[in-house]
């Protein structure tokens, strides 16, 4: 089946181009914008561990290594798409234009954090495995049902396939020809549980074969090879040719949330050893070196303006308002029950020291 | 055959329900029903009996075998403009879709303060008492109510089954609507053609009394009210509530009653342990604890699965229970 579904790769570890047909469409342009994303969302991850280690966030979930993943797949979308996350995706959803403060407020325990910028159809993280897949179908069938030419798209990892959710959420797909892109990135680790342990196949790819869609095996830190087969999934989605599965083959360096060490469940020498050799920044930068694109002085601007960016949202997310606690019971349902009412009306006198809730 | 006398047909509940997504599927191009066998088929009770002839394949849809896959796809749906309607054919066989309902549906109005909202209906049949085989019966309401942004709705007329449906599919937030199938055929009344909603959230007097208030839902008011009958004969009267909508409960109508009695016995199908009844008890202590005149008594499925068919009529509450419970409050 690996032979089958052999990783695509259009840019190797050395920043060359191995796919000739496709050197014309490599323009400066997008390789240079690829670049400035990647860099943007690699200096907010790093942000985001910093952040947890002072305390000043949650738990947060890095993705540190999967860059190329989610700002190729993300840049291929087109305003009106959908996209549906989960925890680690948060690279995608910042390229696709989730603002930086409600992405640090998601990780600071904000409800606000949920809420996409107007206009963005950018679903909340989806926190319980795969259950996202069958949002996405959903959201998908109405586009097509209303006869628009947008489509979803849908983040998972490869600890997700072994859920019901995968499944139904592929078969559904399928049967309906929902316009719909399952982007998987297997990143070969679920927590601590490594793929040959999660499943028997060595590809996920091939679990396309099953539901009759097309099932597309990609290298993951390659940005040129993610970008334009999303790209290319993206359009049959459109043309009413049904979903695709996509399997992006990356890894994460780092720990799955800041709550566990990676060194525990696998040797972290080799998370080293892919930040030297097939680092999707690094693979990039070398492309453009080949090319005679790169410019330091542009560069160095790029990660400027990022940190500052980072930093400006941080701050944002610092001087947030604190949360009103009433908004516990103001969004359960779109008129309150009576019972949340009274609920919420004795927990605001007793929070207000009013010794009167229990007077009644 | 329905007979039509002036806008008003003599329905079951099963044709009423029919009937409910009939009318909304006419008036509002976003509402779609789909489920198991639900097209062609017209769903294993017939509850979709020729809405796919009327409306097409592509408002009533057959899905795949997979709760939780067409719920979740559902949720989509209803986030992205559509008013899904689906069936699930046993209450018994909801569980696989359990996760969806709890995890996203329900909540994700609060996730997200609002911006994104699912009005969807999810119609299951539920209870013992049809000879159907084990796990087609189960009446687990309860752990529906317990999930906070989840309206549960449970009809016992045919009257009531439309326009509670009416009602679920007009309302912004997701409405579990429980059918009682052991009903569904056991009579019928005058429904109005056309549209009328029956609120949510509204219990419904079925006979005014002075001695006991006896309080139930879906397939246990005929049994309550077989009870309450005979109890007539012996001189006690009793006040029934027909709770209708199980969350949010009707907290007004059982403390006017049980304050003007101030004995109550209630019946539900349920396990007895974490019952919707144990809810109505906590109502009467918060509104009414000095009415009381009695401790309440409370009729319920036992804290078993529900036993194949073979005696599952041993396992739910009869008429003889309901009375024997009456009688209890009274000489209390």
């Amino acid at each position: 089946m690996e032979k089958q579904f052999p990783i695509q790769t259009w840019l190797d570890g050395n920043g060359n181009i191995t796919a000739d047909d496709y050197e014309n469409s490599l323009t400066e342009e997008l390789a240079k914008r690829f670049y400035r994303h990647m860099v943007r969302i690699r200096t907010f991850d790093q942000k985001g561990i910093s952040l947890q280690r002072q305390g000043r966030i949650g738990t947060y979930a890095p993705f540190e290594g999967q860059e190329a993943c989610q700002v190729g797949s993300a840049l291929a979308l087109e305003e009106n798409d959908w996209m549906f996350p989960s925890y680690r995706d948060h690279g995608a959803t910042m390229t696709f234009g989730h603002t930086l403060l409600n992405i640090l407020l998601f990780w600071n325990g904000r409800n606000e954090g949920c809420v996409p910028p107007k206009g963005k159809n950018i679903f909340p993280p989806g926190i319980p495995i795969a259950t996202q897949l069958p949002h996405a179908v959903g959201a998908a069938f109405a586009e097509k049902k209303k006869g628009t030419k947008n489509a979803a798209i849908v983040y998972f990892g490869d600890g997700a396939t072994s859920e019901g959710d995968f499944h139904e959420g592929l078969n559904m797909a399928s049967v309906f020809d929902a316009p719909v892109v399952f982007f998987n990135q297997n990143n070969h680790y679920a927590i601590s549980v490594p793929m040959d342990k999660q499943m028997k196949t060595k590809t996920i790819a091939q679990k396309a074969l099953a539901y009759d869609i097309p099932g597309v095996r990609i290298d993951g830190n390659d940005v040129f090879a993610v970008y334009f087969e999303t790209l290319k999934a993206l359009e049959k989605a459109r043309n009413g040719e049904g979903p695709t599965l996509i399997e992006a083959v990356t890894w994460r360096y780092g720990a799955h949330t800041t709550a566990d060490d990676p060194a525990k469940y696998r040797n972290q020498e080799e998370s080293e050893i892919r930040r030297t050799q097939t680092d999707p920044l690094t693979r990039l930068e070398r492309f453009l070196k080949n090319k005679g694109w790169f410019n330091e002085t542009e560069a160095v601007n790029w990660q400027e303006e990022a940190s500052k960016e980072v930093d400006a949202a941080v701050e944002e997310m610092e001087q947030f308002p604190a949360a009103d606690p009433a908004d516990i019971f103001n969004y359960v349902f779109a008129e309150p029950t009576w019972i949340l009412h009274a609920q919420k009306e004795q927990f605001l006198q007793v929070k207000k020291g009013d010794p009167s809730w229990n007077q009644q | 055959m329905e007979s039509t006398v002036a806008n008003k047909q003599k329905l079951t509940i099963v044709q009423a329900v029919t009937d409910g997504m009939r009318t909304k599927l006419t008036e509002d191009e976003r509402v779609l029903v789909f489920g198991e066998d639900v097209g062609k088929n017209g769903g294993v009770f017939r509850a979709t009996d020729k809405l796919q002839e009327e409306f097409g394949e592509a408002r009533v849809m057959d899905t795949p075998l997979s709760e939780a896959g067409f719920v979740g796809a559902a949720i989509g749906m209803a986030v992205n403009g559509l008013i899904p309607v689906v069936e699930i054919q046993f209450l018994g066989f909801i569980y696989p879709a359990y996760e969806q309902i709890m995890t996203h549906a329900s909540r994700l109005r609060a996730r997200t303060m609002g911006h994104y909202t699912v009005p969807l209906v999810i119609r299951a049949p539920y209870g013992a008492g049809v000879r159907a085989p084990e796990i087609h019966s189960d009446s687990t309401e309860a752990i529906f109510t317990h999930m906070p942004g989840l309206k549960v709705v449970c009809p016992s007329s045919p009257y009531d089954a439309k326009g509670l449906l009416i009602a679920a599919i007009e309302d912004p937030d997701p409405v579990l609507f429980l059918e009682p199938m052991k009903c569904y055929r056991s009579s019928r009344e005058e429904v109005p053609t056309g549209k009328y909603v029956v609120p949510i959230g509204e219990a419904n007097k079925l006979q005014d009394g002075e001695d006991v208030t006896v309080i139930c839902w879906g397939a246990m008011v005929p049994v309550a009210m077989k009870a309450v009958k005979e109890m007539d004969k012996k001189g006690v009267s009793c006040d029934v509530i027909d709770l209708r909508t199980l969350y949010p409960i009707d907290k007004d109508a059982i403390a006017e009653s049980v304050q003007k009695t101030g004995r109550t016995v209630i019946v539900h199908e349920a396990h007895g342990t974490g019952g919707v009844g144990n809810d109505v008890l906590a109502i009467i202590n918060d509104t009414s604890f000095l009415y009381q005149k009695a401790p309440v008594e409370r009729v319920t499925g036992f804290d078993a699965p529900v036993p194949f068919f073979g005696f599952e009529d041993d396992y739910l509450p009869t008429a003889e229970r309901v009375m024997h419970a009456i009688e209890k409050v009274i000489k209390f």
